[in-house]
C-alpha cells in the first residue's frame, strides 16, 4: 500500500458513507418517528401523540408476551451464559488436546447452521418429548433460546480468557490456590466484563429471535416479536412502531450500561 | 535441600521436538542464593518452572528436604515464585496481594494481619499498603512481588529474572536488597537471570547454562577465575583465547608453551583435558604491561582506550592474534604508552585457564 493512503481521502469516500448510514439508520428514524402519530397510519402523519404507546401498554396480550418474553430471555441468558463460561474456560485454559478444533465448531454451530433447520428440528425433536410426556410448557422454548445463545456468550468471553494475562492464574495457583479457588479469587473477578458483554449479547439475542420461537411455542406462548409478527399478517398499525421502538430503547440503554461498565473496569 | 535428578524436558509441538533440559542433576544446599545463568533459551526458566511446578519434566526427579515434588500439583509444593512480570493481580490492594498466600493456606485472620504488616516493613512499603498496584512504581511492583511470594515463609523462593524490567541504578539497588532479604529470611533462594554481572555479585554459587545443559557450577570466583570451558569464559567477563600446547598437567597446575614459544605455568581443570592443542582462556585484567615474573609474549600496541575507572590495551601479538589488557587507571597517572610501541604482555604462574574445549 502506498505511503499516506486514507480511505477517509478517496473520491466518493464521503458520498458512499452517507448512503450506507442513511440506509441503515432512515428506517428506523421513520419507525420512531412514526410510532408517536396520531392516526392509525403507519405512513401518513397526522400529528403527534402518545396514543400507541398508551394502547401498547394496556393491551393485555402484549404485556403478556413482554414477561413472556422476559422469562425466557432471562432464563436462557442465564443458562447460555454459565454454559459459555465453561466452555470457555475448556477452550482457553487446558492447552490444546485432542479435538480441540472440533469442540470449538461444535460450540458455534448455532452461527453457522441455517437457523431455519435449528428450527425444524428442535420442532420435531420437542414434539416428541410433548408425546411422550405431555409436558408443553415454556421450558422448551427456554431450552432453545439457550441453545442458540451459547456461542454469543461464548465469543466475548472467550476474547476475555485469551486476553487475561496467565501468569496471574499461576502466581494465584503458586500461592496454594487450589484451581477453584484461583478460579473464584483470581480469575472470575478479571472475568466480569466479558460475562456481562456475553450475557448482554445473550439477552438481545434471545428477546429478539423470531424463527427458531416461532417453531418451537406452543399455542398462546407467544413472545414479544412472534405477537408482533402476528398483528402484521393483521392490520398495521403504529403500535407495533411503539412497541419496537421500545425494544429499541432497551438496547440503547444496555449498549450504553455496557460501555460504561467496560470503561470503568479498565 | 533441592535435588535435581536427571531431569530432562522435551518439548512436542507442531515442529521438531526441542530438547530445553538434558539430563540436568543438580543440588541446591539450603539457605543458599543458587543462580542459574545463562543466554535466553538455555533452559533456565525451564528448570525453574519445573521446580515451581508449572512444566512437568519428561524425565527425571526433583525432591525438596527428601520430598519428590513431580507428583504434586503447584499449589501443594511449599516453593513461591517471583515472576519475571511480578504477576500482582491488578484488582487487589497491596496488602491483599501481600495476604493472598496466607489466605489460600487458611492462616488465621489476625496472622495473616500480623505477617502481611511485617512483609510491608520488610520491604519498606507501609506507607503503600492500601494502594492499588497499577497506583505504584515498577521497583515498588517488585518489592510487593517479592514480599507476597516471602509471606508464607516458603523453604525455597525461586525468581525469574526479577530485576530485568528495572532501569539501571534500581537493579543495583534491589540487588542489594534481594541479598539482605535472603540473609534475613534464611530462604532458599534460586534466581534465574542471564545478566552476569548479577549473577557474580549475588550468587553464593552459580549454575552456567547451555543449550538445556549445565557447563559448570561453582562459586562466583571459581566461574570467573577458573571457567572450565570456552563458552563460561566467553559468556562471563571477557576473555582473551590463546591456541597453546599443554605440555603437562598435575591436578589442577598445568603447564603450556605459549604461541610465542615461552612456557608458562597456568591452570586447569581437574580432568577432561589431555597433553596436546588447547585453549588457554586469559581474564584482560589478570595479565600485565609492567614485566615481572612469568611467561612473555611480545607485541605492538595497536590500540589504546581509555574507560575513566581502566584503560585496554589492545595488543597485536607477533605471530597474530590481538590480546586485550585492562589496566586499572590511577589518579593523575601519566600516558606512557602510545600506539605502535613495542610491548611485552607478562602472564604471571598462575595466570590463565585450560578450557576443556
Amino acid at each position: 500500500m502506498a505511503k499516506g493512503f486514507d480511505i477517509r481521502r478517496q473520491t466518493g469516500f464521503a458520498t458512499v458513507a452517507m448512503a450506507c448510514f442513511v440506509i441503515l439508520y432512515l428506517p428506523i428514524v421513520l419507525l420512531v418517528v412514526y410510532s408517536f402519530n396520531a392516526g392509525t397510519s403507519v405512513a401518513i402523519w397526522e400529528g403527534f401523540s402518545w396514543r400507541w404507546y398508551q394502547t401498547a401498554w394496556q393491551n393485555e396480550q402484549v404485556q403478556a408476551a413482554t414477561i413472556r418474553s422476559l422469562v425466557i430471555a432471562s432464563w436462557a441468558t442465564v443458562i447460555a451464559t454459565s454454559c459459555a463460561v465453561l466452555a470457555a474456560l475448556a477452550t482457553t485454559r487446558q492447552g490444546t488436546f485432542r479435538g480441540y478444533t472440533f469442540v470449538f465448531a461444535m460450540i458455534n454451530q448455532p452461527l453457522m447452521v441455517p437457523e431455519i433447520v435449528t428450527a425444524v428440528a428442535l420442532l420435531i425433536f420437542f414434539a416428541m418429548i410433548k408425546v411422550a410426556t405431555g409436558y408443553t410448557g415454556l421450558f422448551y422454548l427456554i431450552i432453545a433460546h439457550s441453545a442458540f445463545c451459547i456461542p454469543f456468550a461464548y465469543m466475548p468471553i472467550r476474547a476475555r480468557l485469551q486476553g487475561m494475562d496467565l501468569s496471574l492464574e499461576q502466581a494465584a495457583m503458586d500461592l496454594y490456590g487450589t484451581p477453584w479457588r484461583v478460579f473464584r479469587r483470581v480469575t472470575l473477578p478479571q472475568l466480569w466484563p466479558g460475562i456481562l458483554a456475553g450475557a448482554m449479547l445473550a439477552f438481545v439475542i434471545s428477546l429478539d429471535d423470531v424463527v427458531i420461537t416461532e417453531f418451537v411455542k406452543s399455542a398462546g406462548q407467544d413472545t414479544l416479536p412472534t405477537y408482533m409478527l402476528g398483528q402484521l399478517r393483521r392490520v398495521v398499525t403504529p403500535e407495533v412502531n411503539a412497541i419496537s421502538t421500545a425494544l429499541l430503547a432497551i438496547s440503547v440503554v444496555l449498549v450504553i450500561a455496557f460501555f460504561f461498565l467496560s470503561r470503568n473496569k479498565k | 535441600m533441592i535435588e535435581i535428578n536427571e531431569v530432562s524436558k522435551i518439548f512436542t509441538g507442531r515442529g521438531a521436538p526441542f530438547t530445553a533440559l538434558d539430563n540436568v542433576s543438580v543440588t541446591i544446599r539450603e539457605n543458599e542464593f543458587f543462580t542459574l545463568l545463562g543466554p535466553s533459551g538455555c533452559g533456565k526458566t525451564t528448570l525453574l518452572r519445573v521446580i515451581a511446578g508449572f512444566i512437568d519434566p519428561t524425565k527425571g526427579t526433583v525432591t525438596l528436604d527428601g520430598q519428590d515434588l513431580v507428583s504434586l500439583p503447584p499449589y501443594k509444593r511449599p516453593v513461591n515464585t517471583v515472576f519475571q512480570s511480578y504477576a500482582l493481580f491488578p484488582h487487589m490492594t497491596v496488602a491483599q496481594n501481600i495476604a493472598f498466600g496466607l489466605e489460600m493456606l487458611d492462616k488465621p485472620r489476625a496472622e495473616v494481619k500480623k505477617t502481611v504488616d511485617e512483609m510491608l516493613a520488610l520491604v519498606r512499603m507501609t506507607e503503600m499498603a492500601d494502594r492499588k498496584t497499577s497506583e505504584i512504581s515498577g521497583g515498588q511492583q517488585q518489592r510487593v512481588a517479592l514480599a507476597r511470594a516471602l509471606a508464607p515463609r516458603p523453604k525455597v523462593l525461586l525468581l525469574d529474572e526479577p530485576l530485568s524490567a528495572l532501569d539501571f541504578k534500581l537493579r543495583k539497588d534491589m540487588q542489594l536488597e534481594l541479598k539482605r532479604l535472603q540473609s534475613e529470611t534464611g530462604i532458599t533462594f534460586v534466581f534465574v537471570t542471564h545478566d552476569q554481572e548479577e549473577a557474580l555479585t549475588m550468587s553464593d554459587r552459580i549454575a552456567v547454562m547451555n543449550a538445556g545443559k549445565i557447563r559448570q557450577i561453582g562459586g562466583p570466583r571459581d566461574i570467573y577465575d577458573h571457567p572450565a570451558e570456552r563458552f563460561v569464559a566467553d559468556f562471563i567477563g571477557d576473555t582473551n583465547f590463546l591456541d597453546v600446547e599443554l605440555l603437562s598437567i598435575a591436578g589442577e597446575q598445568a603447564t603450556v608453551r605459549l604461541p610465542s614459544g615461552a612456557e608458562a605455568q597456568v591452570r586447569a581443570p581437574g580432568e577432561g583435558v589431555a597433553p596436546g592443542p588447547v585453549t588457554l582462556a586469559v581474564r584482560p585484567e589478570h595479565a600485565s604491561l609492567s614485566g615481572g615474573a612469568g611467561a612473555v609474549l611480545p607485541g605492538t600496541l595497536a590500540n589504546v582506550v581509555y574507560f575513566g575507572t581502566d584503560t585496554h590495551y589492545h595488543v597485536d601479538l607477533d605471530g597474530g592474534g590481538r590480546f586485550v589488557l585492562r589496566q586499572q587507571n590511577q589518579p593523575d597517572q601519566a600516558q606512557t604508552r602510545t600506539v605502535g610501541d613495542r610491548v611485552e604482555v607478562t602472564l604471571a604462574p598462575g595466570v590463565g585457564q585450560v578450557l576443556r574445549d
